[in-house]
């Protein structure tokens, strides 16, 4: 961050950055319109993320819909193709599961099945819960079934700034984006840059640097390693977290270079680990640094199974500080220094 | 709701215009046969879905049609691209997959798309192309120019969800569009009456608050009139119509699919009504149109075809640098 941003950075939830990185797009460009169920004022929202914008630029270009997923992303879809830079909101990830063939079959592909006649510009917010006692159909990362559509990029802030950033970066992308907003994140706060403010796709950030093992992770989980890499660094354990951003594109250099120093690297996330994305950065890490690992790769992911709502079992459910640091503490075995 | 009356003519076609349908309907079923001939000889390779006996649909839609009002189709929809001004020469190159179609041979015969004349998007999934219709028609509303959007689809694809979702919205912001349902009486190897209750779609659709009708699709004088009520009214800012269009599949699925489940009496007095033929009598009998003129068409249609398919066959296949290019806008961003 420049000195000249940081300067101007104020405080807001990642709610309000998505708020301010919506009303800067919409300020910015005629082409762009949001259209989702309950976005429109005084609702703004079930996330609150879309306050005001209705009141402020119209119902014409703030747009309520019917509980019509594939109306939503389809229309989306139809006027990107006629110029229009669209952002629709699925209410909950877990409802891409309604709008798939829009997002799968036509959104992701018609550029390549146009032999890029045509594109699709649009972006789609969705919320993602976990943690939260929501039950099994309202808190899943469902961020791997994207990763398996070639055509779609992924995005999944852990702060109100990368949020503010992806999002105007997504808006003003050609391509489809998916925009994922971590429920439990959207309302603490954060310095947020004023004025316009990207970060590109494909860039991860060290969120913390450290010597002995990795953590490569993304959305919820940045915190929870955050918080685990505070707890193993007063055992003497340097920790170096990078959060990816986005997924798709995949910042392979950077999770590369911090695992060709640290030799140890363990992938965190709140998807399924079965089959999971922490499979494919293992992968990668275990076919190019094969020689430099001192211990296999390791993943820690949700376990295998629908998200029970009890308290009890929903926190054994998902990852959290407890077992990142358990798992780090195993990785490093004796404290380097 | 009105409902046409059966054989009623159409006062507001002109012979010229009229000729302009039959030379469409004439340049599809060339296509079709030729095509169906060269796969049946090994000479082409692709999977096609015929569009015999659905002709006069498109080719009456689109002579209401600008080269700037957009339209979206299915895997069923060479008919509807033909007559929508999709070049021939790219149009065979394509579902022969090669690198001069439309794609670049990286969509095929079910993924067409051509821009530049309007065709927006060919779906292989049945009902996905309606709600992207609505999104062409709320853009030219949002721009406020007076363009329209047409969307083809089967019967089959009103038992679907996302038709539904599109209909319901289609008419709630009274976007600019036209669900052409070409009632072709099969959902792929399955009889309308095994599938609905309902009789008439119109009707059901007519529920969502727009304006519905159901019309002749063999008739190109009716299909002509109910296609000018609806792209007018969608021009005028009059909102969304479903156009419910009585046809007959003539022929399976897809080429070369059993028909055992289609009734031999029925599919043999529908090949009677065949709305190209009926079409050329009409022409003669109801216009006077002479037999040199009919011909000339007939004939300029099959060296067009001819010629397509020629281009198609000696054309080469996209190269390997193609295979993972227009993923992504920037290749950068496209995984190793």
């Amino acid at each position: 961050m420049s000195a000249r941003t940081a300067a101007d950075a104020a405080t807001d939830t990642m709610s309000g950055a998505i708020n301010q990185a919506l009303d800067g797009a919409l300020a910015e460009d005629p082409s762009v319109f949001l259209l989702g169920e309950d976005i429109e004022d005084p609702a703004g929202g079930v996330m609150k993320a879309t306050v005001g914008l209705s009141t402020k630029y119209g119902r014409a270009r703030v747009r309520g819909t019917p509980i019509s997923e594939q109306a939503i992303v389809g229309t989306a879809i139809g006027a990107s193709l006629a110029g229009f830079r669209p952002v629709a909101e699925v209410m909950l990830m877990d409802f891409f599961a309604v709008a798939m063939d829009q997002v799968a079959n036509h959104a992701a592909k018609l550029r390549y099945m146009s032999g890029g006649r045509t594109h699709v510009p649009i972006t789609i917010r969705t919320a993602v819960g976990g943690g939260r006692q929501f039950g099994a159909q309202h808190s899943q990362s469902l961020e791997g079934w994207l990763m398996q559509v070639p055509g779609l990029k992924v995005a999944v802030p852990s702060t109100p700034a990368d949020a503010k950033g992806l999002l105007t970066t997504c808006i003003f992308d050609d391509d489809p984006c998916v925009f994922m907003e971590t429920m439990s994140l959207l309302f603490t706060r954060g310095p947020v840059p004023a004025g316009r403010h990207e970060v590109p796709l494909g860039t991860a950030e060290v969120k913390r640097p450290g010597d002995d093992v990795t953590v490569v992770t993304w959305g919820w989980q940045v915190g929870e390693a955050l918080a685990a890499a505070e707890a193993v660094g007063a055992e003497g354990i340097s920790v170096e977290v990078v959060d990816l951003r986005t997924l798709v594109p995949l910042d392979r250099e950077a999770i590369l270079r911090s695992v060709a120093r640290t030799h140890r690297a363990l992938v965190v996330h709140a998807a399924s680990q079965f089959a999971g994305p922490g499979a494919e950065i293992a992968s990668l890490v275990a076919h190019e640094l094969f020689g430099d690992l001192a211990v296999p790769v390791e993943r820690l992911g949700a376990k295998y199974g629908p998200i029970p709502y009890s308290a009890s079992l929903e926190v054994r459910h998902f990852p959290n500080r407890e077992r990142i640091a358990q798992r780090l503490r195993a990785m490093v075995g004796s404290p380097s220094s | 709701m009105a409902v046409s009356e059966p054989g009623s003519v159409g006062v507001s076609l002109d012979d010229e215009t009229a000729l302009e349908v039959y030379r469409t309907m004439r340049r599809i079923r060339v296509a079709e046969d030729r095509i169906v001939r060269g796969i049946g000889a090994g000479e082409l390779r692709m999977v096609y879905y015929g569009v015999r006996g659905q002709e006069a649909i498109p080719a009456a839609v689109s002579a209401h049609l600008r080269p700037d009002d957009a339209m979206v189709t299915t895997y069923r929809g060479m008919h509807d691209c033909i007559a929508k001004g999709v070049p021939l020469v790219e149009l065979v190159a394509e579902m022969c997959g090669k690198v001069t179609g439309t794609s670049k041979g990286k969509g095929g015969p079910m993924h067409l798309s051509d821009p530049q004349s309007g065709l927006m998007v060919t779906t292989g999934v049945v009902g996905g192309g309606l709600p992207i219709a609505v999104g062409l028609g709320l853009a030219a509303q949002l721009r406020g120019t007076d363009q329209v959007t047409v969307v083809n689809f089967g019967d089959g694809a009103t038992s679907i969800g996302a038709t539904h979702e599109a209909a319901n919205l289609a008419a709630l912001w009274q976007v600019p569009v036209v669900f052409v349902c070409q009632h072709n009486q099969y959902a792929e190897h399955t009889r309308f009456s095994d599938y609905t209750r309902t009789e008439r779609l119109a009707e059901r659709f007519a529920t969502y608050g727009m304006m519905a009708e159901t019309v002749d699709g063999n008739s190109v004088p009716d299909m002509y009139d109910a296609a000018g009520r609806a792209v007018v009214r969608a021009r005028s800012g009059g909102g969304p119509t479903f156009l419910e269009c009585l046809t007959y599949r003539l022929g399976g699925h897809t080429f070369g699919a059993a028909t055992d489940y289609m009734d031999v009496d029925e599919l043999a007095k529908a090949e009677e009504d065949e709305p190209v033929a009926r079409c050329r009598r009409w022409l003669q009998e109801e216009r006077g149109i002479d037999e040199k003129t009919l011909s000339g068409i007939d004939e300029a249609a099959e060296a067009e075809v001819e010629e397509a398919v020629e281009a198609a066959k000696s054309a080469p296949d996209p190269t390997e640098d193609e295979l993972q290019t227009d993923v992504f806008a920037d290749p950068e961003a496209v995984p190793a």
